[in-house]
């Protein structure tokens, strides 16, 4: 059972001139109870996502396609429906905690203002039970429970925006990048406590990360995201073990843990996605590039039911012009033009 | 590339000693009190940024400087750079004594330490096109005049730094540059007057992931090339490791684990190194979300714990780690958050009213009940939290624990400042390791 | 084999200096919307007032104390007429003449009490918001003083003051009383944006460097502050036209020997309106009204553009063209 559908969704920025096509034409599904990593490099469209999916767009942006929650299209509500539904249904934490609680609230007036707005029958010591319960979940000592959000470190701090999201048991999460502002350990801490969210609270993640380390370790699913499009989808452990597109596995080469034994990079920048590359985006940095890549965009290839990728180094070979698949040349790619 | 080196031969007793000698340095900040303590005359607190720091920094070699936020470590190298005025202690630096020199006097030595900072969005002038930028050094130092000669030599520290074609870049403003190359201006900007030593704080950590490797080995080939001694300050063990020669890994002002990089990685001796290792997310999904890590956050360098500062979060805590007051109410809210809306929690922090008693530090602690409760009543508590979890570190700290003169007395073991010892090939600070007593 | 020299590349450094003209424009030039019609309808009625005064020799009639022509008397309170276009005072001056000869008098000292007032705010804020400490707290202290009274009531005591000794009311009397009125903004706007550019990296950076304070402030800082100054300056002239006004009213201004102010005219000609003589007050009233819109614009066409907190951006319109069907 899925909790959010999203099909073919587009999520383009205006601009004086062209728009800036963030998202194109993504798919993704979200089960019930279940952690999906969404990663890429930044500029690829995954905070974007993480929006489009709520509603929280900026001014000037346009979204197309459906996210469908609960049998409803969630594009192209009002925005007051969707304040209806965001809170106790989808629920979402930033990067930065600190913008977002009010620094003239304490923390009690807080929950005590989220639960009236959207569970109003609630009494008070009812509220307040939750309140603490939700907190302590999180490492919160109810002795600090009216204290003002700078009375709290950066760790604590997110731990509340996660307490207030929470507290009204939303079917769905989306933490854009939770813990890049954080210390390691403290880091680990949270998504400890993101990981346990499906058993504590019934509650499935969408978790947006540049790192593919916290992908690896706290979810089940994981969805690579370039220039606006999901390039491949899959388990956690069939995508690392044998990454199929090969930004996702220069992306994992990339990536730099204890376990690395070689540093890698991966040449060249993200495009410019008002005028996107032809054909597979990737192609001007993919080293594995044929001519077609430069020519025809990438057909979805569909291992299985829950593997699927976009490459033509994966097929279909009857859609590849003649001579299509020798090796692209181009020009190359200077040290310096990087992200 | 360097003329100086071919003017002056190095001496036999020069290569072999340090090229920064730092002694029991100390930087703290004062913070500012509210208007009124300072009426009041109340003393406003003092933020032990640097507490007693001692280590050497060879020629050549790349030493990770390792710590959370609030570690101290950017003052450390802010310290180092005159940037930051240390309160005490000594920095020697190619042999001169640095830290009382006066501003104008420093500027000397700028010329020999440079500095790679965090933010590249924000080291550079965006008043100033990556060509002024990457040269006023010179002009600064009046050391080229020659504006045609000068651009020369800005061209080719460019290209040295992989900004190239350097006229591409020459005219451009910061603005029009990605993160990856604002940090190679930034770092042409810093070699281009052949220093000896690079203070890197975070030279990467703001960077995509993609980018970071490509950063690295520049400033690895430049470490070659240059013959540059690298202070490499980060949170980052996974970089440090493909990057130094020794680690240095700093907690709340102090080094508690010192010594070649191998070693370190290989069996991390200190509990705060071994959970910094744990701690870094590894792209494998065999592993799983560490869950031993050391609860709780680095605490405020304005009050640090007494004995050893990483105690209280320490998993091997024992006896003479400098257990005190703030760590029983710690403690006790540790236990109300896990228990939060459970039956029975309300009375228990009812029992114990007002906590603030536990806030001013003391190996001692003698506290009230709340009116209408006898001591014996939360003497009782205790015991019976501590028969709920007797592996609790905390409890091996507690000597005493009894009822007396209506008030509930709780002393703990005397605190001891665990100090650097050598211990295999490291030096830590660390009870478990080192000649204190148990 | 001899390799012949490239031929210099033309002067690189000049380039340069054109492009950073080129950037700084920039905004200016990509402005769109409201603020581009206030920038450009500012900036053709503020030249327009320019024109007037340089060229007043030239545009005016007569000059402004003239009261007659080939010995002949002007009329007294004439209606405007095909030889005084705006009529005539009680005195029997052109009221035309006095109001183009007025622009001169308004956009000099207004000139030089910017020129006055930046010169001593604007380093004042940079020295006290870099270097902090006693210095900057006495200074603070002072110009919070300054700045608590109001503006006006400054520039009459300066100007009473200054008109009993050597200066005199002229020009330079009126443009000093403006000067302190106004050196207190400039000098806290300025060094509150020091005092949060101090903690920039690149601050940090240039000191690492070795640069001296001097170097800093001149090469880091200034610049970076000085963008502030255009919007607030040209606000500031629309304010001071007011200022200087209100004090020809109230007579403590420009002295009517030492030139035209449309201030002092107003005053004198408070008392024709209410035998129904308009033209007399409405003229240089028209002048101040229509100068100080032309400036005010500006100012904040100039602050939209410039300023990225207000500037506010354009979205094109967006049109999603059909997907291709999925293909499996």
């Amino acid at each position: 059972m899925s909790v959010l559908q999203v099909r073919r969704l587009r999520v383009y920025y205006g601009t004086p001139a062209q728009p800036v096509r963030a998202v194109e034409d993504v798919s993704l599904e979200i089960g019930e109870r279940e952690v999906v990593g969404l990663v890429g490099e930044s500029g690829c469209g995954k905070s974007t996502l993480g929006r489009g999916i709520l509603g929280l767009l900026p001014e000037g942006a346009r979204a197309d396609g459906e996210v469908l929650y609960g049998g409803r299209n969630l594009i192209g509500l009002s925005p007051k429906e969707l304040r209806r539904l965001r809170g106790p249904d989808l629920g979402l934490v930033f990067q930065e905690p600190m913008t977002r609680l009010n620094p003239l609230s304490r923390i009690s007036e807080h929950f005590r203002e989220t639960l009236k707005q959207h569970e109003s029958r609630l009494s008070d010591a009812e509220m307040r039970r939750r309140s603490l319960e939700t907190l302590g979940r999180m490492g919160i000592p109810p002795t600090r429970f009216d204290q003002y959000p700078h009375e709290f470190s950066g760790g604590m701090r997110q731990r509340i925006m996660i307490a207030l999201a929470l507290v009204l048991r939303p079917k769905l999460l989306v933490a854009d990048e939770p813990t890049t502002s954080l210390d390691v350990i403290v880091e680990g801490q949270i998504l400890a406590l993101l990981a346990d969210l499906k058993r504590d609270f019934g509650t499935a993640l969408l978790l947006i990360t540049h790192n593919l380390g916290i992908v690896a370790e706290s979810c089940d699913r994981i969805a690579v995201m370039y220039a606006g499009k999901i390039v491949e989808e899959g388990p956690v452990r069939d995508v690392f073990a044998n990454p199929a597109h090969p930004y996702t596995r220069e992306l994992l080469r990339s990536t730099i843990s204890l376990e690395t034994t070689e540093l890698h990079s991966i040449p060249g920048a993200p495009p410019n996605l008002i005028d996107p590359p032809p054909g597979c985006r990737f192609h001007p940095r993919c080293p594995d590039a044929m001519r077609v890549c430069a020519q025809l965009e990438p057909v979805e290839k569909r291992f299985d039911q829950v593997r699927r990728v976009q490459c033509w180094l994966h097929g279909p070979e009857s859609r590849i012009p003649a001579g299509g698949e020798l090796p692209l040349e181009r020009e190359a790619i200077g040290v310096a033009d990087e992200a | 590339m360097r003329p100086e080196a071919a003017e002056l031969p190095p001496e036999p007793e020069a290569a072999a000693s340090p090229l920064v000698s730092i002694r029991d340095l100390r930087t703290y900040y004062s913070i500012r009190g509210s208007f009124a303590d300072r009426l009041v005359g109340r003393e406003a607190g003092v933020v032990r940024a640097v507490d007693g720091v001692s280590l050497d920094i060879r020629r050549g070699e790349v030493l990770g400087l390792v710590g959370e936020s609030g570690s101290g470590k950017t003052t450390l190298g802010r310290t180092l750079l005159g940037l930051a005025r240390a309160t005490s202690g000594n920095v020697d630096f190619e042999g001169q004594e640095i830290t009382r020199l006066p501003e104008r006097e420093f500027r000397a030595v700028r010329r020999r330490m440079q500095v790679v900072f965090q933010d590249p969005h924000a080291s550079l002038n965006p008043a100033m096109t990556i060509g002024q930028s990457v040269g006023h050094p010179f002009q600064i130092h009046g050391l080229e005049r020659n504006r045609d000669r000068l651009r020369l030599r800005v061209s080719e520290m460019l290209e040295r730094v992989g900004l190239a074609p350097a006229e591409a870049y020459l005219d451009k403003y910061p603005s029009d540059l990605s993160g990856g190359q604002k940090q190679r201006a930034v770092i042409a900007r810093a070699l281009i007057l052949n220093p000896v030593m690079l203070v890197a704080d975070e030279p990467v950590s703001m960077l995509d992931m993609s980018v970071r490797a490509k950063i690295l080995e520049l400033l690895l080939a430049l470490k070659h090339d240059f013959d540059l001694t690298y202070l490499y300050i980060t949170h980052d063990l996974a970089t440090a490791r493909f990057f130094c020669d020794r680690i240095a890994i700093m907690y709340l002002g102090r080094i508690v684990e010192i010594g070649p990089a191998a070693a370190i990685y290989a069996d991390p001796k200190h509990p705060y190194t071994r959970a910094l290792l744990r701690a870094i997310p590894e792209p494998d999904p065999e592993r799983a979300v560490p869950r031993d890590l050391p609860r709780g956050e680095v605490p405020d360098a304005a009050r640090p714990p007494l004995g050893c500062h990483f105690h209280p979060r320490c998993p091997n805590a024992f006896e003479p780690c400098g257990w005190e007051s703030r760590d029983l109410r710690e403690l006790l809210e540790a236990r109300w958050a896990r228990d939060a809306g459970r039956e029975g929690v309300e009375e228990e922090e009812a029992l114990f009213g007002d906590l603030s008693a536990l806030d001013v530090p003391s190996p001692e602690v003698r506290f009230p009940p709340p009116r209408g409760r006898r001591p014996e009543e939360i003497v009782a508590a205790l015991e019976r939290i501590r028969s709920q979890d007797p592996g609790e570190p905390f409890w091996k700290g507690v000597e005493r624990l009894e009822a007396q003169d209506a008030h509930v007395r709780l002393d703990f073991h005397p605190p001891n400042d665990p100090r650097l010892e050598r211990t295999g090939e490291v030096d830590v600070a660390c009870h478990l390791y080192g000649s204190a007593p148990r | 084999m001899a390799v012949e020299a490239r031929p210099a590349p033309r002067s690189p450094h000049g380039r340069a200096r054109l492009m950073a003209l080129g950037r700084a424009t920039k905004p200016i030039r990509e402005a769109r919307g409201t603020a581009r019609v206030m920038l450009w309808a500012g900036a053709a009625i503020t030249l327009f007032f320019i024109v007037l005064a340089v060229f007043a020799p030239l545009i005016s009639p007569y000059g402004f104390s003239e009261y007659k022509s080939g010995g002949v008397r002007f009329p007294q309170l004439a209606h405007p007429s095909a030889a005084h276009w705006m009529g005539t005072t009680v005195q029997s001056s052109d009221v035309m003449a006095r109001v183009i000869w007025g622009a001169q008098t308004e956009l000099e000292v207004v000139a030089i009490a910017l020129v006055m007032a930046l010169t001593i705010g604007v380093p004042l804020g940079l020295l006290s918001g870099y270097f902090g400490g006693p210095l900057d707290r006495a200074l603070v202290v002072v110009m919070d003083a300054l700045f608590a009274f109001p503006y006006l009531l400054i520039a009459i005591v300066i100007a009473f003051l200054l008109s009993n000794s050597s200066i005199g009311g002229g020009i330079l009397t009126a443009a000093i009383a403006i000067t302190v009125a106004y050196v207190p903004l400039y000098f806290r706007v300025v060094r509150n944006h020091v005092i949060s550019l101090r903690e920039e990296a690149y601050v940090d950076a240039a000191r690492a460097l070795g640069a001296r304070p001097r170097t800093i402030i001149r090469k880091y800082v200034f610049f970076n502050v000085v963008q502030n100054v255009p919007p607030i300056a040209t606000l500031n002239a629309a304010d001071a036209i007011l200022l200087l006004a209100a004090l020809g009213f109230l007579g403590y201004g420009i002295q009517p020997t030492q030139g035209a102010e449309w201030g002092y005219d107003i005053n004198r000609a408070v008392s024709d309106a209410s035998s129904g003589i308009w033209w007399t007050g409405l003229f240089p009233g028209l002048a101040i009204v229509l100068l100080v819109t032309g400036l005010t614009l500006l100012g904040e066409g100039l602050n939209e553009t410039l300023n990225p907190v207000l500037r506010r951006r354009r979205f094109g319109r967006i049109d999603f063209e059909p997907l291709p069907e999925e293909m499996l």
